[in-house]
């Protein structure tokens, strides 16, 4: 690993470079950093990090102290992070050969799953990735609800977290009707007209969607720009603001740990 | 230390004692201010410029009166009174099939006064539930809606399932060349008086006259 990227040292580790006794000491590791920098080592990474400083965020960020006590259950965050970035990858390809005009919607799809090379199984990607993605936000959700990680000072991160889950369902919605077959056609004019039983803005709202009183022409454009288009943005901008959250306040520990008591702590008394 | 407001840290003698601080005597902002000002009404302009016009663009559907919907569906002999007779209708011009939908007409029976004499009742497809498609059964007399069993009867009130309100209708008339011709939709009460035309799942009269407001993209009441 070229010389910036390396792990900091440990409290009490003899670190390699030999620049300080203890990595989480923030001098220590800013004198690393400049010995680094003059040794003007690691290549591109070295010339890069001269210029950018980021290696300093990178190492902190990835080597960055977990509580005692994370499992598994820590990953789900991680996983659906994963399962956004599938979709990201597979929607650019999707987008290649989709064409999204009410006559034309449902033979383009035909023809990337029938005609196109590996076309079903990128298909196949998208459409049960989207599944998968929703499982995996709804178990994270639980994850951080039962373990109490909502709690001060996280409920902001809690917060953010309910925009992206609102969203994600939004593009789930929004994709549904894409095929522009007769079940996604039918979904899409219920999903509506749920919308529009909501009292005073229902109406307006289901307009907005619609582009008008029925669905129609506007309508799969409009929901194609929302999918593609306003909502990853919106989604990938969360998650940045999401994930800062994590690596500044760090993750919670799991509630049946308790705190431990330094070995050089005082003996508790029993009063009474 | 007393702040006498002379202290070699404060402004020169000669110069009054700014009060408030940063302030000059008449002055009623700071030059900073001016220009943060300045700078903020600047940046708001710009990003007003891009913004309003793309969000009324839109919105513009929203506001869009539907255009003249009148159309034939066949010659006055094709529709009886014991029967429904299924048309296609354009509801959404320009989109081809997908715009396309079924209504059914019949002639009217004259025995209700909703119906009026020697005209003729279209009926909907739009289920009052969620909007799915509803088919005429002549066996039955009765539409009945696939997606949650709504049932309706042959007046299109409802007898059965979730719907809210009987199913809505089209304007009719006849036209010069004997042909009956299907206009705008208007939705009915349950006592089959017409009323404006509410989305599926809307309840019409009393207090849901304000809940679900009228609003330019659908036709008022006949
Ligand atoms: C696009 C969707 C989301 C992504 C990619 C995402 C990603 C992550 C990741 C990677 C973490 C790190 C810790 C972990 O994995 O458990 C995390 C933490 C957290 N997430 Fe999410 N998340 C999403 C949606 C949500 C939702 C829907 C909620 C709840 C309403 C939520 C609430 C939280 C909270 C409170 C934490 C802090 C946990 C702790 O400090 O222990 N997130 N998120
Ligand atoms: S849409 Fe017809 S019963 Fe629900």
């Amino acid at each position: 690993m070229p010389n910036p990227l390396k792990r900091p040292s440990r409290p009490g580790e003899r670190s390699a470079n030999g620049a300080g006794a203890n990595g989480s000491n923030g001098a220590s590791r800013g004198a690393q950093g400049v010995e680094a920098a003059k040794e003007g080592g690691g290549g591109l990474v070295g010339w890069v990090d001269e210029r950018s400083g980021a290696t300093g965020f990178l190492t902190g960020m990835m080597f960055r102290k977990v509580p005692k006590g994370t499992n598994w259950f820590y990953t789900l965050g991680s996983a659906t992070l994963f399962a956004f970035t599938a979709q990201a990858i597979t929607g650019v390809f999707l987008a290649m050969y989709y064409t999204p005009s009410p006559t034309e919607a449902y033979e383009s799809i035909t023809h990337l799953t029938n005609d196109v090379w590996m076309g079903e199984f990128v298909r196949g990607m998208h459409k049960w990735g989207a599944t998968v993605m929703i499982c995996l936000i709804f178990l994270h959700m639980g994850r951080t609800f039962f373990f109490g990680a909502y709690k001060y000072p996280r409920e902001l991160n809690w917060v953010i977290g309910v925009v992206l889950l609102i969203l994600t369902l939004v593009m789930g919605l929004t994709g549904y009707l894409l095929p522009f077959d007769q079940r996604s056609y039918w979904a899409t004019v219920v999903a509506n007209n749920i919308t529009a039983t909501g009292p005073v803005v229902g109406p307006y709202l289901a307009d907005f969607l619609r582009a008008g009183p029925e669905v129609g022409a506007t309508t799969i454009q409009r929901f194609y720009a929302i999918h593609m288009l306003l909502v990853p943005g919106l989604i990938a901008a969360l998650i940045g603001a999401h994930m800062y959250l994590v690596v500044k306040l760090g993750t919670t520990a799991p509630p049946w740990l308790k705190a431990e008591r330094p070995k050089n702590a005082r003996k508790k008394t029993e009063v009474g | 230390m007393p702040d006498d407001g002379n202290s070699k840290q404060g402004p020169p003698e000669k110069l009054p004692k700014p009060d408030p601080a940063g302030y000059f005597e008449g002055e009623t902002m700071t030059r900073r201010g001016v220009f943060s000002a300045g700078a903020m009404a600047l940046g708001g302009a710009a990003g007003a410029v891009v913004l309003l016009p793309t969000i009324g663009f839109a919105l513009a559907p929203l506001f869009e009166e539907e255009g003249d919907t009148w159309q034939k569906v066949g010659p006055v002999e094709n529709f009886s009174e014991d029967t429904y007779t299924a048309v296609v209708i354009t509801a959404v011009p320009g989109i081809g099939e997908a715009g396309k939908t079924t209504a059914y007409v019949r002639r009217s029976r004259g025995d209700d006064q909703s119906e009026g004499e020697d005209g003729f009742v279209a009926i909907s497809t739009r289920c009052a539930h969620l909007g799915c498609p509803v088919r005429y059964v002549q066996a039955a007399g009765n539409f009945i809606c696939p997606c949650h069993g709504g049932v309706y009867d042959f007046d299109g009130k409802v007898i059965g399932g979730p719907p809210v309100r009987p199913l809505d209708r089209f304007q009719t008339r006849p036209s010069d060349d004997g042909q009956v011709e299907v206009g705008p939709r208007f939705s009915v009460t349950s006592q089959l008086d017409p009323v404006r035309t509410r989305d599926p799942g809307e309840f019409t009269g009393g207090v849901w006259d304000y809940v679900y407001p009228p609003r330019p993209s659908v036709p008022p009441a006949p």
